[in-house]
């Protein structure tokens, strides 16, 4: 089957849905691979790199003619030099994979039924732990983050990190991010490496612990509700807890120079979070980033789109950050769709395979030739998107009751002292004399060898063995007998220690001389 | 020679060997001490040489040549990946010489009377039984390292029993022996027992499981001593007591560490059965797998700035060690911290990775213990686990269901990214599922090793950073 990948026609939009590189990944599964001229300009991406790639590069028309399947990263709309929505130039049953927003493009989807076509959806691509890799969402999210903190240092007039200098003080940037999704966590993070000083609230308790360990603060209202929906995702809250919530955004705006908003959610519009009045409390040079500017936006100053200046405030709008960073951002997207189409091709032969009973796939699946298939009916087990936050449990460290124990070790105890004392009753004084020996050789023993480094324990053990060829010793005492069969078993016992002393030392240092410092 | 410079020479010559094991606290010093050690032997030997009588000069001569010829043979020819079959065969030498130094003993007569006569009885006996057992033991450990024997525990109905009835057999064969009137007729039990030690020797390191083999390799190391051990006090000399309680300790302390390392009981381990069954109850944690080609893996290492390697008793068998060495190499020169994290029960030896690590060139002040490691791979960027799996089992600290609950592991898994070398999905020694491969942050990167890491370096060559 042939894969094609047009050029996004969305106004601004700069990513591509496939990379030089992850088209050398779907050659690998297959497929044929056709890029229209210019797909990936303004990502960076040359047509000459797609075709050394191993991709064919065409026109509009006839990518969309001839191909099985279109990956793209924007819902399909009316396109400007056909003059013809894709939806309907896309071949009959075949299959289109981009990001679809169902809830929002239901009349598309209509239009696509007609022509049986099979649609896949990254943003319908269920939140479970196995789907990790083909989430889109978080990865352009992630980006989002990221660029949101880029786009407001930029409109702001300071330094993020503090300074004290010869010329006064700089003080530090202080920015609040609200929601701790992957877009919050991103924006967290990088403000922090810019030096700010970053606070950070969400409806999630359970979040709680990754704000913190990215350095920022927990800010939390006095109500106690638990904003986590399903999916990892946050529901709607009491109004009671919104009251509190509101309280909690004036009190900070009079404090902070920089609000990122990244509240979501899942099928709703943005909730208001900044009235006109809040961001009125900002100091003037003050900015906000609207994260969810495409779905309405959090602060209702907000221009999706665009950055306007209220009450000498910054409010920025875009709805293109992760298209700001084309390149990297076409990357990850399209590891994602590589990763989804790996999912489809069992085979790996450049078959599409859409098996509605893989609930990863059945949830991506929006239509499927020609029948809407969405909302996909719930899954069967939960997963929470939040680990668990590691609760190892201290494994129990040796069950047995301590007192039986020492009981033990003295009942040993006592019976070694009685043997040892039965022993010196009868033994004759001579073999005394060398059982002190054995007994003080072994203490010597243990303390010597717990001194050796765990790094030469192997030299160790073949210096050991070198050393106990000393029974050669034993053989030798024995050949001065004039008996031959004695002579002729030491004599065995001889050559078989000196084999022993001879390699084990010799061994011991070829090892030794191999450990070099650097 | 009279008998009192003899003593001296012979304690001088403990005092080296002691000097010798304490030379090896530090690899700076290790050299030295093995050279004390040499001469200490060459004093021993020189000694009783000189102090024996000079009929049997021309045997010792002879013997003493071709078996110094061919252990140095041996020593030089020995791959740094055969030391376990090495030691193991040198064991079961001394368990052999034991045995005849024993014999040797027995039949020459002696004047002895009373308790005198019973303890030299009592010290011969036990010297040889401990010989046959280290011996044919450390024969089988031999065949089961070169691979000749499959490393599966062999499992006999019965086996606790059999070694109980073989160890009472011995001991009314050891009153036997006793009581015999004279040598001629002693011989018959001694020799029995011979015959039964020899058998349960094998028998006890057949039911021990490939991955158990530092166990087993340190214990017969103990069991030499203490048959060196017995043969001093059969012949009333104090060098090869002290010699053999040395020896006896070392590999004792070493069983023990290894047993520590796995959080087995050294009796169970001794025992054996490891292994046989598969591991049930154990939550089998499912989940999706990361592949990554060698490509990529190189890319991530390239970005890093922290690595850990982590290697396990898969790259001895590949041969990878110099590849990786090359690699940590490379990354180092473009300074990048690397580092190596080992785990106490690595490979087939105590200490075996080190070895093999500083075989192919890698500064042993990089190579770092569990203890000293543990806590740094929070901090790692990218820690390429090869040919590693049940030492790097978070089933071990967060499942107490696991088999290997409770045995210290490395927690790479708290590394940024985790790569995992491995030729396929298939469970480790302990037959447990290791859900470090399900992990968020681990790729597994499959292939055989060696091939894989040849391919990392190719690529690390072609684009310099």
């Amino acid at each position: 089957m042939t894969i094609g990948v047009p050029r996004e026609v969305h106004p601004g939009e700069r990513r591509v849905a496939a990379t030089p590189d992850s088209v050398r990944e779907l050659l690998k599964l297959g497929y044929q691979v056709v890029v229209e001229t210019g797909a990936g300009q303004e990502a960076s991406f040359s047509d000459a790199d797609y075709s050394a790639a191993g991709a064919a590069i065409v026109d509009a028309a006839s990518l969309w003619a001839s191909v099985d399947v279109v990956i793209k990263v924007r819902p399909p709309q009316v396109h400007p030099s056909l003059g013809v929505e894709e939806a309907a130039l896309l071949k009959k049953h075949a299959t289109l994979i981009g990001f679809v927003w169902p809830a929002q493009q239901m009349a598309m989807l209509e239009r696509l039924t007609q022509r049986g076509a099979t649609v896949l959806a990254m943003d319908c691509v269920p939140r479970i732990s196995r789907a990790q890799k083909l989430d889109a969402l978080s990865s352009m999210a992630n980006m989002a983050g990221y660029r949101a903190v880029i786009e407001a240092a930029h409109a702001f007039g300071r330094p993020f990190a503090g300074q004290i200098t010869a010329a006064g003080k700089i003080p530090p940037a202080r920015v609040l991010v609200i929601g701790a999704g992957v877009a919050g966590l991103a924006a967290i993070g990088a403000a922090r490496s810019l030096g700010a000083v970053v606070r950070a609230f969400d409806t999630r308790p359970v979040v709680r612990q990754q704000i913190e360990s990215l350095g920022a603060e927990f800010l939390t209202v006095e109500i106690e509700e638990d904003g986590s929906g399903s999916g990892g995702y946050a529901k709607e809250m009491s109004p009671a807890f919104i009251e509190a919530e509101m309280r909690l955004f004036a009190e900070q705006a009079r404090e902070v120079d920089i609000i990122i908003t990244t509240a979501l959610i899942p099928g709703r519009p943005a909730p208001k979070l900044l009235e006109a009045g809040t961001v009125g409390l900002m100091r003037a040079g003050s900015v906000v980033v609207d994260l969810a500017a495409e779905q309405g936006g959090n602060c209702v100053l907000t221009v999706p789109g665009e950055a306007v200046r209220q009450h000498g405030v910054t409010i920025i709008g875009y709805t293109d950050l992760p298209s700001r960073m084309a390149a990297q951002a076409s990357q990850l997207y399209g590891t994602n769709i590589r990763h989804l189409l790996t999912e489809l091709t069992p085979g790996k032969d450049g078959q599409l395979v859409v098996d509605m009973d893989d609930e990863m796939i059945r949830g991506a699946t929006v239509l499927h030739q020609g029948t809407v298939t969405w909302p996909p009916p719930p899954l069967t087990v939960a997963i929470p998107q939040q680990q668990a936050p590691a609760a190892t449990p201290p494994l129990q460290a040796e069950a047995e009751p301590p007192r039986s124990r020492t009981g033990a070790t003295l009942l040993a105890l006592v019976i070694a002292v009685a043997a040892l004392l039965g022993l010196g009753a009868v033994a004759p004084p001579a073999f005394m004399a060398h059982f002190t020996v054995f007994v003080l050789a072994i203490f010597v023993g243990y303390q010597v060898v717990w001194n050796v480094t765990a790094a030469l324990h192997t030299p160790l053990m073949s210096v050991t063995n070198a050393i106990s060829g000393i029974i050669v010793v034993g053989a030798l005492v024995q050949l001065g007998k004039p008996s031959l069969v004695t002579a002729v078993i030491a004599g065995s016992a001889v050559l078989l220690a000196t084999i022993n002393i001879a390699g084990g030392f010799l061994v011991t240092q070829r090892m030794l001389k191999m450990f070099q410092r650097d | 020679m009279p008998s009192g410079i003899s003593n001296i020479a012979y304690l001088g010559a403990s005092a080296l060997f002691i000097l010798s094991l304490s030379g090896l606290s530090h690899p700076g010093t290790a050299r030295r001490g093995n050279l004390l050690g040499i001469a200490g032997m060459v004093i021993a030997v020189l000694t009783t040489v000189l102090a024996g009588s000079p009929d049997g000069i021309a045997i010792i001569i002879g013997a003493m040549l071709v078996g110094g010829i061919a252990g140095a043979m041996l020593a030089k020819r020995v791959e740094m990946t055969q030391m376990p079959q090495l030691v193991a065969v040198l064991h079961s030498f001394v368990g052999l010489a034991a045995v005849l130094v024993g014999y040797a003993n027995y039949l020459d007569t002696h004047a002895l009377t009373g308790a005198e006569k019973a303890i030299h009885e009592v010290e011969t006996y036990l010297g040889i039984l401990i010989g046959a057992v280290t011996f044919t033991g450390s024969i089988i450990a031999f065949l089961k390292l070169q691979g000749t024997m499959g490393g599966k525990p062999m499992l006999l109905p019965g086996r606790h029993a059999l070694n109980a009835i073989a160890l009472l057999v011995c001991v009314w064969l050891g009153y036997a022996f006793l009581s015999a009137p004279d040598a001629q007729q002693g011989l018959v039990p001694l020799a029995i027992m011979t015959g039964i030690a020899l058998l349960v020797g094998a028998h006890l390191v057949l039911a021990i499981g490939g991955a158990d083999m530092p166990v087993v390799v340190s214990m017969l190391n103990s069991y030499s001593g203490w048959a060196a051990a017995a043969t001093g006090f059969m012949l009333g000399n104090d060098l090869l007591i002290i010699t053999g309680a040395l020896v006896g300790s070392s590999g004792a302390i070493l069983s023990y560490i290894m047993c520590k390392a796995m959080n087995r009981k050294f009796l169970s381990v001794i025992l054996g059965g490891f292994g046989a069954v598969q591991a049930q109850g154990a939550a089998t944690e499912q989940g999706e797998v990361l592949p990554v080609s060698s490509e990529e893996v190189g890319n991530l290492l390239k970005d890093a700035s922290d690595v850990i390697i982590v290697p396990g008793y898969g790259m001895a068998v590949a041969q990878a060690q110099g590849t990786i060495s090359e690699i940590a190499r490379r990354l180092r020169a473009q300074g990048v911290n690397v580092r190596f994290g080992i785990h106490p029960v690595a490979g087939r030896l105590p200490g075996h990775m080190n070895v093999l690590l500083a075989e192919a060139r890698v500064p042993y002040d990089i190579v770092l213990e569990m203890e000293e490691i543990n806590d740094d791979f929070e901090k790692a960027d990218v820690v390429p686990v090869v040919g590693a799996n049940d030492i790097v089992n978070p089933g071990a600290l967060e499942d107490p269901g696991s088999p290997i609950a409770g045995m210290p592991v490395l927690e790479v898994w708290k590394a940024r990214t985790v790569v995992v070398s491995k030729r396929s999905m298939a469970a480790g020694y302990a037959g447990v599922d290791n859900p470090l491969f399900y992990k968020e942050n681990t790729r597994m990167w499959f292939g055989d090793a060696k091939g894989s890491v040849d391919a990392l370096l190719r690529q690390l060559e072609e684009a310099p950073a």
